[in-house]
Order: C-alpha cells, then structure tokens, then sequence
C-alpha cells in the first residue's frame, strides 16, 4: 500500500515538475542564451569607470542573447561605456517578470543614475521607482514618460514600416504581401499602419494580409514562433510574396514559413540577417525594419550626462535613423534610390505616415 | 531513543544531507557556467551594506515567500488526501482578477472592503476547484487531468477578462492592460511598523506585505483543521487508506468534494498579497506561475504547514538573490537550479529517511517477537 501510495505521489510530482519545467520554458523563452550570455559578461562592469557615470540597465525577461531588443539596448550601453566613458551593470529579471521593480530598487540603492528599463512591461514599475528616487533619472523603452524623472524613450515604427511596405511592395511582383503582428496592441498596430501606408504607396491596389497572433494585452503572441508560422503559411499559400513580421520571437516562425514556401520575410527591430543562426533562415530576410533602441539608449546617456532631465518623451524616427532598413545581404540595394526618396519626403514632411490602421 | 525522536533527527539529517548534495551539485552548475560558486553563495547571503538595503532584501524574501506559502497550503491540502490539485495555477489567478474587479467596484471601509475581496477571492478559488471535484466523484475523472485542462481555461478566461470585460482605463502610451484600480480602502496595511520598531527605515516599493499575517492566521488554522479535528482525522485517513476509511464511516465522495473546494479556497487567495499590498490591480504584470511553484514548495514542506513554511521562505530567500546574483555576475539561472536540486533531493531524502526509520522498527518489532514468543516452525 505504502508503495503504491508513494508511487502515486512521485508520478504527481513528476507532472508537477514537468508542469513547472513548461510553464518555466513559456515564461522565459531563452533563459538558456540569457545565462549563458551574462556569464560571458563577467568583468563588463568590474573595470573602474574614468568619468563617475554609472549607468543601470534592467532588461525585459529574456534579458540578454535573444538578438533583438535586450541585445540592441546593450550594444547602446556598450556604446556608453566605451565612449563615455560609463561604469555600467544589466540586469535581468525573474523568468515570471515578479521582480521588475526590486532590480530597479537595487540599482538605485547601488547608485546607478541614470537606470533605463527595457521594454514597456516596466512602465508602470519606473514609475513607482521614480517617486521613491526623486534625485535619479530614469527612462524607459517604449512606453511613455509617466514621472518629472522619467524619459520615454519612443519609435516611429510607422516610418521605419513605411519604407519596409515600400520595399516590399516593389519586390513583390504580384502586389501581395503579409502582415504578421505578435500582440494587437497600439504598439503593434504602428507597425501595420505604416507597412500598409507604403505598400499603397507603390501600388494603390496591392492585397495586404493581417494577421495578429494574439489580442490586446495578451503578450504570449510574441513567443509563439508556432503561431507565427502557421499563420504566414497561410499567407504564403494564398499567394503572398513577402510577409513583414513584428512579432518577437514568433517571427521565427515567419521565417521558417517563408523557407519553406521558397519566399521572402522582412524582420524586425534588430538586422536579424545577421542576427538568427539558422543559415537557411539568413537568406529568407530580404530586409529589416530596424528599431534603433541602441541609439536611443546611448543618445539618453548622452543627454542625461549634459545635463537632461526627464519629464517628456524622446521620439526616435527617420531623421535621426532612430528606425529604418538593414541592407545586411543586399536584396534591397537595387531598389535604393526609391527608398531614399521616400525616406527623404518623410523626414521633409511632404508624406505623414498614418500610426493607426 | 524513542521511535518519534528517532525519526525527528532521522528527517532532519535526511534534509541536511539533501541541501548539502544540493550545494555541491549547483557549485558544479556555477562553475560549468564560469562563474566561481564562492562569489555565488556570497551573494546569496549578501543582503547589501546600508540599512535600506538589507531592510529591502528582507522584505523582497518575505513578500516572496507569503505567496508561496499560501500556494503551498493549497497543493498540501490536496496532497494529504491523495489528490493531487495541480489546478492551483489557474484557480488562484481566476481568483485573483475576480477579486480584483470586484475590488474596484464599491468604496466600503477599509475591513469591509479587504473582507469582501478576500472572500470573493477565496469563493471564486473554491468553486473552480468544486468542477474536477464533482467530475471526480460523479464521473471518475481523474482530477490530475481535470486540473490541468482547467489551467488552460482559467488561464486564457483571466487574460480575456483583463482586456475585455474587467479592464479599466489606460493611460495615454501604455501597452499593459490591468482591471481598474482598487480604491485606497482596499488597500492591505504594509507591516513597515515592524522595521521601524527596530529603527530600521521603512523598505521601498509596496513595503511589508501585511497579507503576511493573513497567511500566517490561514497556517495556524489549516494546521488545527488538519490535525486537531474529526476533518483533519478523515482527511488523513482517506489518504492513507481510502477503503480502511470508507469502512470506518468516512464518506469518501464528501471528502473529496470538501477537500477540492477548500484546497480551491485557499489557492484563490495566493495573488491577494500582490494585488491587495502592491499592485492594487490585475494586469498584465501579474505574477504567473505560482500555483505550479506551490507543487514544489509542499512537496518540500512535507505538506505540514510548518514544513511549508519553511521551504516557502527557502524559495523566497533564493529569489531574492535574483539582482544580487547578477551584480556579482554569476548567471541567474543558478537560482532555479538550485530550486529544482533541493527539492528532488528532500522528496528523495524523505523516503530513504523513511524506508529506514521503518526498518529499524520492524527489526524492534521483530526483536520483541522472537523474545516474547518463539515461533514453532511445525511441518
């Protein structure tokens, strides 16, 4: 009886620990890079600093190594250590997000200022940490300033999408092309508005899929490659050429659909050409829709160490190529002149790029 | 030696043994990781050098452990019966949303209003809790896969309430969404009273989750139900042996239904420390996953609640480390590594401890025997 009863607990303890193991794999998507990552870092911050500027960054969860937006605000506070000479440290959150505004705290009572959040997840947590620390500057990636010490540190995705509508719009011979977007959300829906603006710019009758993962507020469709490829699958065997993912991590998927279909992706954020390993996915990406997060953090550095203080947003669009195309593997090199040309009416202000579909 | 004192410094060695085996397996782990496992178990134990600090370091472990803890009792109360709630995840946080709306609709004083929450938290948690129960004893479905297909429903339920039907209002430029703000009566007390008694400052952020005490009130209780009441026999009972107890009169379809519902109602109050003492609202950043950590936490504390306890603070002291960890610059992920050792290796302690103390009593039983009445072996 005693074994029977003991093997019952032990198979309820294994589910329980295989529930745990998924539920730790859904939260934290690349918890393996991120580790590996931060070891590699070791000594980043040890080396003493030359100008008494200590900068703390805490990361989104997925942190370091997930070749997107944590990795591109670390090359900014790279940046701001070799050039400015900044003492910095990264940090990265609990694979649920719980702790968001103790790493803050820490940095804080550390003596880290100016302290960037990564990610709009942290919106609300800066805000909390702002008011308890009057004298430290603060800024945040995506979301809006919410404190007189907090900096917003914001995109034109529009624009940026604009130009990757125009790209594909011209590459696309039949005029149909795809959106994929990871959440449905305000942010999100930027990048939809201005890739379809530039599609129709080109060609006034071009057919444009939609097609977001999840609803608003519910973040899971920037993880789910699976979702991502199921649904630009189904794209591509409706006839689309190229489809432009803004979906996170599920962008994978896109890709791997668009090797499968022997067509084309456009990436998002960082030059994921050069960023996914997979060889036969490199090729896929005609092009990517850059968000400058990099420049947004050294600028906000920058800026803070001339003195800046928060209170507003900073909007980082094409005139300071806050956003804009990698040409990594020269797929768009021959379509260049048009999309100077519609960068330079944009930053001109002959065209407004809509930022709701 | 008595046979209970025995088995007391048996368990206690056994645990002993398990987390110094833990400690030398995450060392192997820190180093594979090219860190130096020294500097890592340093900042485990470095809770900062200013009073602030430290005050914030506690006070980051406890909060973490109220929830924990409260995940804990849930799953044990289960577990003490044989049945296993692996449903905790997904009640407690359709619980906590209900809660949280239901918080935010009516300004009443504030005992009242912490009240209200806390029993709409718990009469949710329980009445999820009630559908494997009730498919259990009507239809003999087994509540590990009732509990599991039910997380997926009350998971994906609470994210659509949050945006739809509960949300509230959302500032110009945010992206999260969260149900409206539960107005300041319904605001928990923080127990920031406790470090200034000590003249220590008061911690940052949402301060000492005064929940603690609820908590602590809700393990004093589970304990005297558990062990002190014709409940708490049956229970027991039951677990043990299901047919010896439906012989003795214990109505075994009762005590699965009430063992649901409560293992339910106190699953349904784990997000009320967060929601009730920081957050004042259920949005996107809600704390997932702590329903599953509950699993583990009472398979650590040996699903008594003193046990529970503290492996609850176990947990949070690991958690903790989390920030200091990465100052130190030791990979994070030792944390969960750590986590995942300790409890395998308690679970397996546990039973050799227990094969062990079993038998040295049969050998005492045995020993009694031959000396009382020997055996005649006849053909």
């Amino acid at each position: 009886m005693l074994g029977k009863r003991f093997s019952r607990i032990a198979v309820g303890s294994v589910a329980g620990v295989l529930l745990m193991a998924a539920a730790a794999c859904g939260g934290s998507g690349n918890g393996g890079d991120t580790s590996a990552s931060t070891a590699s870092s070791g000594g980043t911050s040890s080396e003493a600093s030359k100008s008494g500027l200590k900068v703390g960054l805490a990361f989104d969860v997925g942190g370091r190594g997930d070749k997107s937006f944590n990795d591109a605000a670390y090359a900014g506070l790279e940046k701001a250590k070799s050039e400015l000479k900044a003492d910095i440290k990264e940090l990265s959150p609990a694979a649920d997000g719980s702790n968001r505004g103790e790493l803050l705290r820490q940095l804080a009572d550390a003596g880290y200022n100016p302290i960037i959040g990564v990610g709009f997840a942290y919106g609300e947590d800066i805000k909390k940490a702002a008011e308890e620390y009057p004298d430290i500057q603060f800024a945040v990636v995506d979301s809006a300033s919410n404190a007189p010490n907090v900096t917003g540190l914001l995109f034109a995705e529009e624009q940026g999408s604009y130009l990757a509508g125009v790209a594909a719009a011209t590459k696309a011979k039949s005029g149909h092309v795809g959106f994929v977007g990871g959440v449905e959300n305000d942010l999100i829906k930027k990048f939809e508005a201005g890739f379809v603006a530039g599609v129709k710019s080109v060609k006034a009758d071009a057919k444009i899929d939609v097609k977001y993962l999840t609803p608003d507020g519910d973040f899971s469709g920037f993880k789910a490659p699976d979702k991502g490829k199921v649904a630009a699958e189904k794209m591509f065997q409706d006839g689309a050429e190229i489809v432009y993912h803004a979906a996170g991590d599920s962008g994978l998927g896109v890709f791997q659909a668009a090797a499968a279909a022997g067509k084309k992706a456009i990436g998002v954020d960082s030059d994921q050409r050069q960023t996914v390993k997979e060889a036969d996915l490199q090729s896929v990406i005609m092009t990517s829709m850059l968000k400058r997060v990099d420049v947004a953090v050294f600028e906000f550095v920058k800026a803070f160490q001339g003195g800046a203080k928060g209170g507003s947003n900073t909007v980082y669009d094409l005139k300071v190529d806050g956003v804009g195309l990698s040409t990594t593997g020269g797929e768009i090199d021959d379509i260049k002149d048009k999309l100077d040309a519609a960068k330079k009416d944009i930053v001109d202000g002959k065209i407004t790029v809509p930022a709701k579909p | 030696m008595p046979a209970g004192l025995y088995r007391a410094l048996l368990t206690v060695a056994g645990a002993a043994v398990a987390i110094v085996l833990a400690v030398v397996i995450s060392s192997v782990a820190i180093s594979a990781a090219g860190a130096s496992p020294l500097d890592a178990f340093a900042a485990l134990f470095n809770f900062g050098e200013t009073e602030r600090q430290v005050v914030n370091g506690i006070t980051t472990m406890v909060n973490r452990s109220v929830p924990l803890f409260i995940a804990g009792l849930a799953v044990a109360v289960g577990f003490r019966m044989n049945l296993f709630n692996i449903g905790v995840e997904g009640q407690y946080r359709l619980a906590a949303i209900c809660a949280a709306w239901v918080g935010a609709q009516f300004t009443a004083p504030p005992l009242i209003q912490i009240l209200v929450i806390i029993v709409v938290a718990a009469a949710v948690g329980g009445l999820y809790a009630l559908i494997p129960a009730v498919m259990k004893v009507t239809r003999g479905v087994n509540e590990v896969i009732a509990t599991i297909m039910l997380n997926y429903i009350a998971i994906n339920l609470a994210a659509f309430l949050v945006r739809g039907p509960f949300t509230g209002e959302r500032a110009a430029g945010q992206l999260t969404t969260s149900t409206p703000q539960i107005p300041e009566s319904g605001w928990f007390p923080n127990l920031n009273w406790i470090f200034e008694m000590f003249g220590m400052p008061a911690p940052r952020g949402g301060g000492l989750w005064g929940f603690l005490l609820v908590a602590v009130l809700l393990g004093v209780g589970l304990w005297l139900l558990l062990e002190r009441t014709r409940f708490g026999f049956d229970v027991k009972a039951s677990g043990l042996n299901a047919s010896a107890a439906l012989a003795s009169g214990v109505k075994p379809k009762k005590m699965v239904i009430s063992a649901m519902v409560l293992s339910g109602a106190i699953a349904g109050l784990i997000g009320l420390p967060e929601i009730l003492g920081d957050k004042h609202s259920f949005g996107s950043n809600f704390t997932p996953g702590l329903g599953f950590l509950g699993i583990a936490v009472a398979l650590l504390g040996r699903n008594k609640p003193g046990g529970i306890a503290i492996a609850a603070l176990l947990f949070g002291f690991l958690d903790r480390a989390q920030g200091p960890l990465q100052f130190a610059d030791v990979p994070p992920s030792v944390i969960t590594i750590m986590q995942g050792t300790i409890v395998l290796l308690v679970v397996i302690a546990n039973e050799v401890t227990r094969r062990i103390a079993l038998r040295r009593e049969e050998r005492r039983a045995a020993r009694h025997l031959g000396a009382n009445t020997p055996v005649e072996v006849t053909a």
